[in-house]
């Protein structure tokens, strides 16, 4: 049971190609990572998943449907740029996306004093957006995303612009939420936030779908890295060490060899290598998406991180 | 349909409440009251001086009996053409020393007198400023006063028969042209306010909530209603404390004006519902020009011309003044942007309704279809969705 199903969305905006047959099956009550660098086509292919925008040509079905906006109800979305009316009391702008989404003004507002409490924000319930920080403006804004109970929660890049403590909080709203059997999806270019939350990922770069599938399935793919600092800097050890490794700082880093672990120490042993550090790690989802999506793209994203 | 409807009963609400909540809508509504007011007020005090200005004074040395006679032929004149058009006269007991008499009349200042008239009335001589005015109003009356002993007014026998139909028709044509003006200027007033509806949605960026929840029809539905209803009460507020000072005003009102072809409540009824279509058809216009700008700037720049096509198309449907059934008028009733207007003139001045039912239908269809190309342009040119589609297929999608 998926609930979200696209195939081979294209989008053109003109004379580029924003989006290039992305396809992707996102598991009902699953957390779902979009990752790639700004630009990859992350925000495109979201606002095609919604409904916002209509695909140049391929299909989409959301929990069920061809036309997501039939299930608009049942969905939350926390697009990239933020908007709130800047007028609106903080309890208002809740109920009104609420209310957006088919929920009774009313209710959404009985049910935004209890949001806003739950988050140490009830003091600003009757205060406008506008006198809000920006960080407790993007809560409010999150809050008005789930304030109707959506099946589908969407954020597009929602970690950027928080600082760690609300980036905290945020995940664990995700997986509070997951729990309860919602499907999030999320896109980030913050590869640590996808590692630590999703179970599934899909890579984009360039409009395409690089990796789809499990994060330990993009891990997999790699062997584990050696980390090796010798005393001894020549010798015949050094025919055991793959041609293609790096230096860094003094230490060899390399894929560990075919035969595995064994033939490797015992070469450096007898070869007199005089080992100081070793470790055999395993990839984390940096490397298999330098691995996935090329050096380029995660170059890309490592310019982006001050953000 | 059901959600559709409570979508954009959902933007209608926000933006109604923004609108009229708001310290700026105070202004909104003031701001056609001040002109009213100083209009007003500056036209009944100009008139009052006006008033005892414009009637100089003639003081007359005579005999009783020969003022009195003076007096009821100026009476009779003042029935015809109004007393405040005619001389003021006051009598004076003829004393020993004339010109003395005169000399003092002359000089004195209340009342200011401008002339005197002295000796009896088949020798009149006349002292002081004699303009051709003052002299032509005392021969006339003089005149009248010496006949006024020998012959009576002549019998006029009248019989009612109700407005002649020549004059009734040129009459409903003030009718049609006031109440097209009218709706003209409201229109032009309030209409260009929507250009700017989209603005703040775009500036700070709901709309990518909005475009996410709902279709982009319903949102620009319910933005166009909403400014309506801000529109509807501000003129309530505007016709209820204006009412006064119109009366005030104004000394018949609108009781002057002759009876529309189709009856007052009909022609009032049809005025409010082609207010509103013209208001639906003109905002659903600008909200969509409007809506593919993306600052406040740029607005500006479109309200001119906005404007300009409004007055180009107040110019169109006044042609059908007088002759609602020729060809100018029959074409400004069917394009559908000064279709209201046209209407509203032929409900002056034809008595059929169909043609009102029909209209309505026919300008309510137009609203339909550019709220639809609107908001298909939006989605296209703003939120840049869809598949290429040629132009010339542009509306089929």
């Amino acid at each position: 049971m998926y609930a979200v199903e696209a195939i081979d969305l294209v989008k053109d905006f003109g004379e580029t190609r924003a989006v290039d047959g992305v396809s992707l099956r996102v598991p009902a009550g699953s957390i779902f990572g979009l990752l790639g660098p700004n630009g990859a086509g992350k925000t495109t292919t979201l606002r095609m998943l919604l409904g916002i925008i209509d695909p140049s040509s391929g299909t989409r079905l959301v929990l069920g449907r061809e036309r997501p906006l039939e299930a608009a109800p049942e969905i939350g979305y926390l697009p990239e740029e933020r908007g709130l009316y800047p007028a609106m009391h903080a309890r208002d702008a809740i109920a009104f996306m609420g209310a957006l989404r088919g929920l009774p003004l009313a209710e959404g507002r009985r049910r935004a004093d209890a949001l806003l409490a739950e988050h140490n924000l009830g003091d600003w319930a009757r205060k406008s957006i506008r006198t809000l920080s920006k960080g407790m403006a993007q809560t409010v804004q999150l809050l008005g995303t789930i304030v109707h109970k959506p099946r589908l929660i969407v954020l597009d890049e929602p970690f950027s612009g928080l600082d760690a403590i609300n980036q905290a909080r945020l995940e664990e709203m995700i997986r509070r939420e997951a729990r309860a059997g919602v499907t999030v999806i999320f896109s980030t270019h913050v590869i640590a936030h996808a590692e630590r939350l999703c179970e599934e990922i899909a890579i984009i770069a360039k409009g395409k779908v690089a990796f789809d599938g499990g994060v330990d399935e993009a891990r997999s793919r790699l062997r584990p890295i050696v980390r090796l600092r010798t005393r001894a800097s020549e010798g015949p050890w050094l025919d055991a060490i793959p041609a293609n490794a790096r230096r860094e700082g003094g230490e060899f880093v390399f894929e560990l060899p075919e035969g595995g672990p064994e033939p490797l120490l015992k070469a450096l042993i007898d070869g007199g290598a005089g080992i100081e550090t070793l470790a055999i790690e395993r990839p984390g989802l940096h490397d298999a998406f330098v691995a996935i999506a090329g050096a380029k793209a995660a170059e890309a994203m490592a310019q982006e991180k001050p953000q | 349909m059901m959600r559709f409807i409570r979508s954009a009963w959902v933007i209608a609400r926000r933006d109604f409440s923004a609108t009229v909540l708001s310290k700026t809508f105070i202004f909104f509504l003031l701001a056609p009251l001040f002109p009213l007011l100083f209009g007003g007020v500056f036209s009944s005090i100009s008139a009052r001086v006006a008033a005892q200005n414009q009637r100089p004074v003639v003081a007359v040395i005579g005999s009783r009996a020969d003022f009195q006679k003076l007096n009821a032929a100026r009476g009779q004149l003042a029935d015809t053409l109004g007393d405040d058009h005619l001389l003021r006269l006051i009598g004076y007991s003829p004393e020993p020393n004339l010109a003395a008499q005169q000399q003092r009349l002359l000089a004195s200042r209340a009342p200011p007198v401008r002339a005197v008239l002295s000796g009896p009335l088949d020798h009149p001589q006349l002292v002081g400023g004699g303009d051709p005015g003052t002299v032509g109003q005392l021969r006339l009356l003089i005149s009248n006063a010496l006949a006024g002993s020998v012959s009576k007014e002549p019998d006029l026998p009248i019989r009612d028969v109700g407005p002649s139909s020549g004059a009734l028709s040129s009459d409903r044509t003030d009718t049609a042209q006031i109440a097209q003006t009218i709706l003209f200027i409201l229109t032009l007033m309030l209409s260009t306010m929507v250009l700017s509806q989209l603005i703040e949605e775009k500036s700070n960026k709901v709309i990518e909530v909005i475009a996410a929840a709902i279709p982009i029809d319903a949102m620009f539905v319910g933005k166009l209603f909403a400014m309506l209803s801000a529109s509807v009460l501000a003129l309530i507020v505007w016709m209820t404390s204006g009412a006064l000072l119109i009366q005030l005003v104004k000394h018949g009102g609108v009781q002057t004006l002759p009876v529309p072809a189709v009856g007052w409540p009909v022609f009032l009824t049809l005025s409010v519902i082609y207010f509103a279509m013209n208001y639906l058809l003109f905002g659903a216009a600008f909200l969509i020009i409007g809506a593919q700008a993306s600052t406040a700037r740029e607005v500006q720049t479109m309200s001119l011309p906005a404007t300009f096509a409004q007055v180009l198309l107040f110019g169109f449907a006044a042609t059908s003044i007088g002759n609602p059934n020729s060809l100018s008028g029959i074409a400004a009733a069917l394009f559908p942007l000064s279709s209201p207007m046209a209407m509203l003139a032929r409900a002056a001045q034809e008595p059929e309704l169909w043609p009102h039912l029909a209209g309505i239908v026919w300008q309510a269809i137009w609203i339909a279809i550019i709220l639809k190309l609107g908001a298909q342009l939006f989605r296209k040119t703003v939120l840049k969705s869809g598949p290429k589609i040629p132009w010339w297929r542009f509306g089929r999608a």
